[in-house]
């Protein structure tokens, strides 16, 4: 019911029309830091109602004002109801938005699927960076004492995640999705991260490889399509889902305590629990309402991962104690 | 096990029967798990004491000497005291402390009686807020009138008497100068059951937002939703115009206060529903808890329609040891109660106030709570819902307009527009009218521009009203299949259906 303009920057998004269940969007603006890349992801917006006066301190900006800068196609005055429970009985669907039907049939007739485009080519870093106080610097920026050097493989971040790992004393260090194990190494991280993104991770075989090549040699840590790629670095099936998890109330229960964690979610693929049999992996974490997949763990080689958002933004703050943790375990050498 | 409930007692001004709602919900849901319900209940006038709602019914006062011999008849395992509102916390509480529930071996279910007393107590709560780093507002208690003496020339006016352990806030008010508080805090120490008020620092003209929140004693917590007061802080939640969800904060701000809320509930250790009130500034994120109601409240009854989820229902399992994963969830049947309900509308609230039978009362709001009842309208938007709320208020005005409001000058309106009363809601509709602009009206009402730009859109007559579709309330916001006979009219192009 909040969280549009983290949503709209959310790379995890590249390439998806993405609608929103309640119906007044847009009540508290646009401000300038709750942004989560440097633009807006999804090609398209669909709502109930966008608010053309909103009220909110920080706010700068409407949202319609904010979305015609950025350049992105929004559409109001639907049902949007309706279309969610279309989405839910039959599934995630190729969309368009525009006023003639022909036309819009015509460019769905001509549109890639969506499964056939590299999105995390897209909206992967082209150039290496590290993430501060401040926010990005360059790599030659001088990293200050007593830090976690964390490599990031960047699949389509979200800033949150940096600024919680900053926060939880680490130095992130962020590289393009094309990055070889071995340049991840040169970095001499103490531990390593898999980024969520967008998509298909079958599709990404570069960045599993890559992966294999680093299992067991420094401690591996992954979100959301992180933990996707995991589980294929071991051998392990992922599966696209009817219509994905969305939204910032799904709960997770930990099966090692059995306490349950409301978590804030953006997937449309989850990790196969039977295709892990043998694999050295073990589900750690189960969704409530169906499940599905929400963490692994493979103990011999320092290595977990996660499906939903501890970094929220938008959502639950439940899970950020996951960043402490991470980094917690990386010094302590287990 | 055999549980005695606390009934709701008599229906009195600063409740709007919602402890019956909760009561029931609660009878049922332990009967679903297969206790024996013993229900004691002054009042033969409410849901719950219909046949079929307990096994066995006691109509007799509630209080200590009627609730020992019902005990004593019936030899009850337990006792459920926090859905019964205040009435049936306190009675709880004597029982407890006169050593009866001792005496025939009772056990109390629920959050227990410590726990309350820390969110119950002004100064115990203020001190578990330092503890966990949570803002609370500058203030004193006063337990006597000299305490009260010693205070007049320390105290920054305007500021707010609340006293303790009193049902709405009873004998609460608010002070310009020394002699109003001196008056108002010695009435306040008369009506408080442990003669116990709190003065403390005005936040009039912030916003008010409450959350509902639930915990299980694995310490499972999620929230149920948050609201938003349209009328800033100085009124009190029971007299205001309340909507939910909020509207006006942004991610960030309703997870700072969510996370608040629920850090506040695992430090007291509730077991059920929860109630945490909060003032935000409306120009900074700074905030202040307010208040916490440790049990099912009238916000909760509202909460539970509001979202479709069933508060009471689940925290009477919560009291009898369940956790929240292991409680379905009854709306969609194949989820569980351990999540958090999504809306995909907008609820709003209007108080429905007693002045029609009382035409001389002062129709004054502040922090003592005043209306009778309330009136809850769901609509795809704010506007549609209020105008639905209006007419559903069975008052002489089914609109935007009010005699009273046309014939008075600017002077007169400005006031009507700042001082909050029953009939603010057609000053502030009658000043827009005129072509106020929102920031004078906000200026003078404190209330927030989004909810009067609103407002204007509903005098310009942009907003469609007439419903054409029903929705169904699903507290998923059409996330899962549901089965639940809870619908809502609305202007949309398609309805809500169940297949029978």
């Amino acid at each position: 019911m909040t969280g549009y303009q983290e949503i709209l920057t959310d790379p995890s998004y590249a390439g998806q029309i993405v609608t929103l269940t309640y119906p007044l969007v847009g009540n508290y603006g646009i401000n300038d830091d709750d942004l989560e890349s440097d633009r807006v992801q999804p090609t398209g917006f669909v709502v109930r109602e966008a608010c053309d006066a909103p009220s909110n301190w920080r706010s700068v900006n409407t949202l319609d004002g904010w979305m015609g800068e950025m350049g992105i196609t929004g559409i109001q005055g639907i049902d949007t109801r309706s279309l969610t429970k279309r989405i839910r009985s039959g599934g995630v669907t190729m969309g368009a938005i525009g006023d003639d039907l022909d036309e819009l049939h015509h460019v769905l007739e001509q549109a890639k699927a969506y499964d056939e485009t590299d999105f995390v080519g897209k909206v992967s870093t082209k150039a290496p960076y590290k993430w501060g106080a401040t926010g990005k610097e360059s790599v030659e920026s001088p990293d200050p004492e007593n830090r976690v050097r964390l490599v990031v493989i960047d699949c389509g971040l979200k800033f949150n995640i940096l600024r919680r790992f900053w926060r939880a004393g680490s130095r992130p260090i962020v590289l393009p999705c094309t990055v070889t194990a071995e340049e991840v190494l040169a970095w001499r991280p103490d531990g390593v991260l898999l980024s969520p993104g967008p998509g298909d991770p079958r599709r990404l075989e570069g960045v599993v490889s890559t992966v294999q090549g680093l299992l067991g040699k420094v401690p591996i840590f992954g979100i959301c399509l992180g933990n996707q790629l995991l589980c294929h670095a071991v051998g392990g099936e992922t599966y696209k889902l009817k219509f994905g998890h969305r939204g910032s109330n799904h709960p997770v229960q930990d099966l090692r305590t059995g306490k349950v964690t409301i978590t804030s979610q953006n997937h449309g693929y989850a990790v196969d629990a039977a295709s892990l049999k043998g694999t050295g992996a073990e589900v750690t974490q189960l969704n409530l309402n169906d499940g599905t997949v929400e963490g692994i763990s493979i103990p011999d080689a320092r290595a977990s991962s996660i499906q939903y958002h501890p970094e929220a933004a938008p959502g639950p703050w439940d899970s950020r104690p996951y960043f402490d943790e991470f980094i917690a375990q990386i010094r302590s050498g287990k | 096990m055999k549980v005695l409930v606390i009934g709701s007692g008599p229906i009195v001004i600063g409740q709007a029967a919602e402890f019956d709602y909760a009561g029931t919900q609660a009878c049922k849901s332990l009967k679903e798990e297969g206790h024996e319900v013993v229900l004691i209940n002054s009042n033969p006038a409410t849901i719950m004491t219909d046949p079929g709602v307990a096994d066995r019914l006691y109509i007799e006062p509630l209080n200590v000497d009627f609730c020992e011999r019902v005990i004593a008849r019936e030899r009850p395992d337990a006792l459920l005291p926090t859905l019964g509102g205040q009435t049936g916390l306190n009675l709880a509480t004597q029982l407890s402390d006169e050593g009866i529930l001792e005496k025939y071996n009772v056990r109390l279910l629920g959050t227990p009686l410590t726990a309350i007393r820390k969110a119950e107590d002004r100064e115990q709560f203020r001190s578990l807020m330092r503890e966990i780093k949570e803002p609370v507002p500058e203030s004193w208690i006063i337990q006597t009138e000299d305490e009260l003496q010693a205070i007049l020339d320390i105290v920054p006016y305007p500021c707010i008497i609340r006293p303790a352990y009193t049902l709405g806030g009873t004998g609460g008010g608010i002070a310009d100068n020394k002699e109003t508080l001196w008056e108002t805090g010695r009435k306040g120490l008369k009506l408080s059951m442990r003669s116990q008020i709190m003065v403390e620092r005005s936040l009039l003209g912030w916003k008010e937002v409450e959350y509902e929140v639930i915990r299980d004693n694995k310490g499972n917590t999620i929230t149920v939703c948050n609201m938003e007061n349209l009328d800033p802080m100085g009124v009190h939640t029971g007299d205001s115009i309340v909507v939910a969800p909020s509207q006006t904060l942004s991610d960030l701000e309703y997870h700072i206060l969510r996370t608040a809320s629920l850090k506040i509930i695992n430090a007291l250790g509730i077991e059920g529903g929860c109630n945490v009130q909060l003032a935000v500034n409306p120009e900074s994120f700074d905030y202040y808890i307010i208040e916490v109601n440790p049990r099912v409240s009238r916000s909760s009854a509202l909460a539970s329609k509001a979202t479709g989820y069933p508060i009471a229902r689940v925290a009477a399992k919560i009291a009898v040891g369940l956790t929240l994963d292991q409680i379905e969830n009854q709306v969609t049947g194949t989820t569980k109660a351990c999540f958090e309900p999504a809306l995909d509308y907008c609820v709003v609230k209007l108080p429905r106030f007693p002045f029609d039978k009382f035409a001389s009362g002062d129709r004054t709001l502040f922090t003592q709570m005043k209306a009778t009842g309330e009136v809850m309208a769901i609509d795809r938007s704010f506007e549609a819902a209020l105008v639905k709320a209006l007419r559903g208020l069975e008052v002489k005005t089914k609109d935007l307009s009010h005699p009273k409001f046309p014939p008075m000058d600017d002077e007169e309106l400005a006031l009507a527009v700042k001082i909050p009363t029953d009939e603010r809601l057609w000053a502030v509709a009658e000043a827009l009218r005129r072509g106020w602009t929102i920031q004078r009206v906000n200026g003078l009402s404190r209330i927030d521009p989004w909810f009067l730009h609103k407002i204007m859109k509903i005098l310009n007559g942009e907003v469609e009203t007439s419903p054409t579709a029903y929705k169904m309330v699903d507290t998923c916001a059409g996330e899962f299949e549901s089965a639940t006979p809870y619908y809502y009219a609305t202007n949309e192009i398609e309805s809500d259906f169940v297949s029978s």
